[in-house]
């Protein structure tokens, strides 16, 4: 089947298996309800009185078939990698890509990207992929093909127009991230590095039970200096460790702006409350390090070039080297599989 | 309903994550209030709300009352200054700790979304600013139903757009363009942030996040602009510590010496946030972005 967004009911195939298969319900789910998916539906105290009550309880339970093949999918991947943040707009995908970047610069790694954020897909610009579309064989969907060695999968190249929205609620988005998972052609690879929405919502969940069977290595957390972008992030962490998801650490972006012109550096987003370090600490994580602002790496993604090609001696780019070497680190890989020295 | 003695429903809204809507939320409001305008503010990010921390009331709770919600007051009107009333609704006034998680899938998001919109009892307000979470999913699915259901005709006056300059920001937020082509939302108009940082040292404006990428996709979409923030540290020290904002001597803010609001008297480091906000530079920009969004919203009512 084509993957076309143009086809309204590809999806809705998908829809009818989902995570724990939801019942077709009769009524709105009241206020504290379990979840209809969930192990306690119709169970629950407040399902008592609950029109849906009966359909809730019947409806079959376990976990979702799919697992297992998506797990066989999966199984050529070495190191799957979650990029995630509470907060929109810390540089996760900029991250990311980057990171992807950085471990294909080794030829004899493979990358994939995968794009989880739906709603506001940025990794195909930033790749400078954003006009291909996805090509089908017998043995799935292939990514699109950065580079020999790094390949991306996201919604933007299902969409008929560049700009159209994509007006999804939950179901409709975990339905599509399970297709990333079973229906693309992954193949052997080394890396494979998941970008997340921000939020704690659908789509991390789904991620994190898709992916929980076939093991994933760990969560890379971005985040900005200032309390307000901490308050979200911290939210995130809780979720990780709720979801039993292992944090490799927490990378400060956007710390620090030297003037192009003075030098002087002023700090745009003060870290008021310690900032990601203090952060680090407070929750036990490891800091991998902090990358100060560059116009210039915001520049690369508008382009879909890699930053480390374009500006290889700028202070920024040297700063990322340090933190993928310390995410390699904390991976337990050697530095020269991450990244070799130049 | 709750929504019955407010007039005008003004959403802000983003494609893109981290661009400022809560800030610029947060702003507009001040700004409306310092004109005299009773303000609410419902912040529907449930999953990352910052409208609690933005107005430094992290700690205050929701009250129950007969018939819903009590919002949570951040000012009084203060009709001697002209100075309106603010109050604000947020998950995050819920929340048992402030770093608890809320794990919510789509129903459980949009059953919260319904109860906000019914359940609050604003009373009468001039405004509602509405603040949304990043993206086109279910808070803003949910919101657009809602009110296309519940609100009375020319009650939703539109919505703010939030967008950076850069095309990475610009690429999403047109798909929150589209959105609202789609759900029959009027666009109030555009308005683009972190558009230049003066440098203190200096005075260089280096345009961190690129430039002129909100004018340009308002052009295209052929909906109003109505301008450019560029990026104060002293605000975000303003909301993060309270500290009243000090420019260097001599300071332009538009080509004018930052002036003196004549009503309200020097705020010191007790006032509310919305007098110590009269010293921020950000303020005579929000001064007419809000003028603008009056205007429109009374064109389109009139």
């Amino acid at each position: 089947m084509a993957p076309s967004l143009e086809a309204p009911d590809n999806v809705e195939d998908v829809l009818s298996n989902p995570l724990k298969a939801a019942p077709k319900l009769v009524a709105p789910e009241p206020e504290h309800c379990p979840g209809p998916e969930s192990e306690a539906a119709g169970k629950a105290d407040s399902c008592a009185g609950c029109p849906n009550q009966a359909i809730c309880a019947s409806a079959p339970k376990g976990p979702d078939p799919d697992i297992p093949v998506i797990t066989a999918r999966l199984s050529g991947i070495k190191h799957k990698v979650l990029i995630l943040s509470g907060k929109g707009g810390v540089g996760k995908s900029t991250f990311t890509s980057l990171l992807a970047h950085a471990f294909a610069t080794n030829p004899d790694n493979t990358v994939g990207i995968m794009d989880t954020d739906i709603c506001g897909p940025s990794i195909p610009k930033m790749m400078g992929v954003e006009s291909e579309t996805i090509h089908i064989s017998g043995a799935g969907w292939s990514p699109v093909w950065v580079l020999e060695n790094l390949g991306v999968m996201s919604v933007q190249f299902m969409l008929p127009n560049r700009d159209d929205a994509v007006i999804w609620r939950g179901p409709k988005k975990n339905g599509l991230i399970k297709q990333f998972l079973k229906d693309v052609e992954w193949g052997d690879m080394d890396f494979l590095l998941v970008d997340t929405p921000p939020g704690t919502s659908d789509e991390h969940l789904s991620v994190n039970s898709f992916l929980n069977e076939s093991g994933v290595g760990g969560a890379v957390v971005l985040t900005t200096p200032q309390e307000v972008a901490l308050l979200d992030v911290r939210k995130e962490i809780d979720f990780c460790r709720k979801a039993g998801i292992k944090i490799l650490g927490i990378v400060e972006n956007m710390s620090g702006f030297v003037c192009p012109k003075c030098t002087h550096e002023s700090q745009i987003f003060q870290a008021t409350t310690g900032g990601a370090r203090g952060l680090a600490k407070e929750m036990n994580i490891p800091f991998l390090g902090a990358v100060p602002l560059d116009p210039r790496i915001g520049m690369a993604s508008d382009y879909g070039e890699s930053f480390f090609d374009s500006w290889p001696d700028s202070p920024a780019c040297t700063a990322l080297k340090g933190v993928v070497r310390r995410v390699g680190e904390e991976m337990g890989l050697k530095a020269e599989v991450v990244l070799p020295e130049d | 309903m709750s929504l019955a003695k407010v007039k005008h429903i003004v959403l802000v809204l983003s494609g893109k994550g981290g661009v400022g809507k809560s800030s610029v939320t947060t702003q507009l409001a001040l700004s409306l209030a310092l004109t005299g305008h009773s303000v609410g503010i419902l912040d529907i990010d449930l999953t990352g709300p910052s409208i609690p921390r933005l107005f430094g009331i992290e700690g205050a709770k929701v009250t129950q009352a007969p018939g819903g919600w009590v919002p949570v007051p951040v000012h009084a009107a203060n009709p001697a200054a002209g100075i309106g009333s603010l109050a604000c609704m947020s998950l995050g006034f819920l929340l048992r700790e402030r770093g608890d998680a809320v794990v919510w899938r789509g129903p459980k998001k949009t059953a919260m979304v319904r109860q906000f919109l019914s359940d609050v009892l604003w009373g009468e307000l001039d405004y509602l600013l509405i603040d949304t979470p990043p993206g086109t999913s279910d808070e803003h699915i949910s919101l657009a139903e809602t009110l296309l259901k519940n609100a009375f005709p020319g009650q939703v006056a539109g919505a703010v757009v939030v967008t950076t300059p850069q095309a990475v920001a610009t690429a999403d937020v047109k798909k929150e363009l589209n959105f609202c082509v789609k759900t029959g939302i009027n666009v109030i108009g555009v308005v683009e942030n972190m558009s230049g940082f003066v440098c203190p040292n200096c005075s260089e404006c280096t345009h961190i996040f690129s430039e002129g990428g909100g004018r340009i996709m308002a052009e295209d979409f052929k909906v109003n602009f109505l301008g450019v923030v560029p990026i104060d540290p002293q605000f975000i020290m303003l909301v993060e510590t309270g500290r009243i904002p000090v420019y260097p001597e001599g300071t332009m803010v538009k080509g004018e010496a930052l002036a003196k609001n004549q009503n309200i008297k020097e705020p010191s480091e007790s006032s509310p946030l919305v007098e110590k906000y009269t010293k921020c530079s950000l303020q005579p920009v929000f001064r007419d972005i809000a003028r603008d969004v009056v205007a429109a919203v009374r064109r389109g009512t009139s």
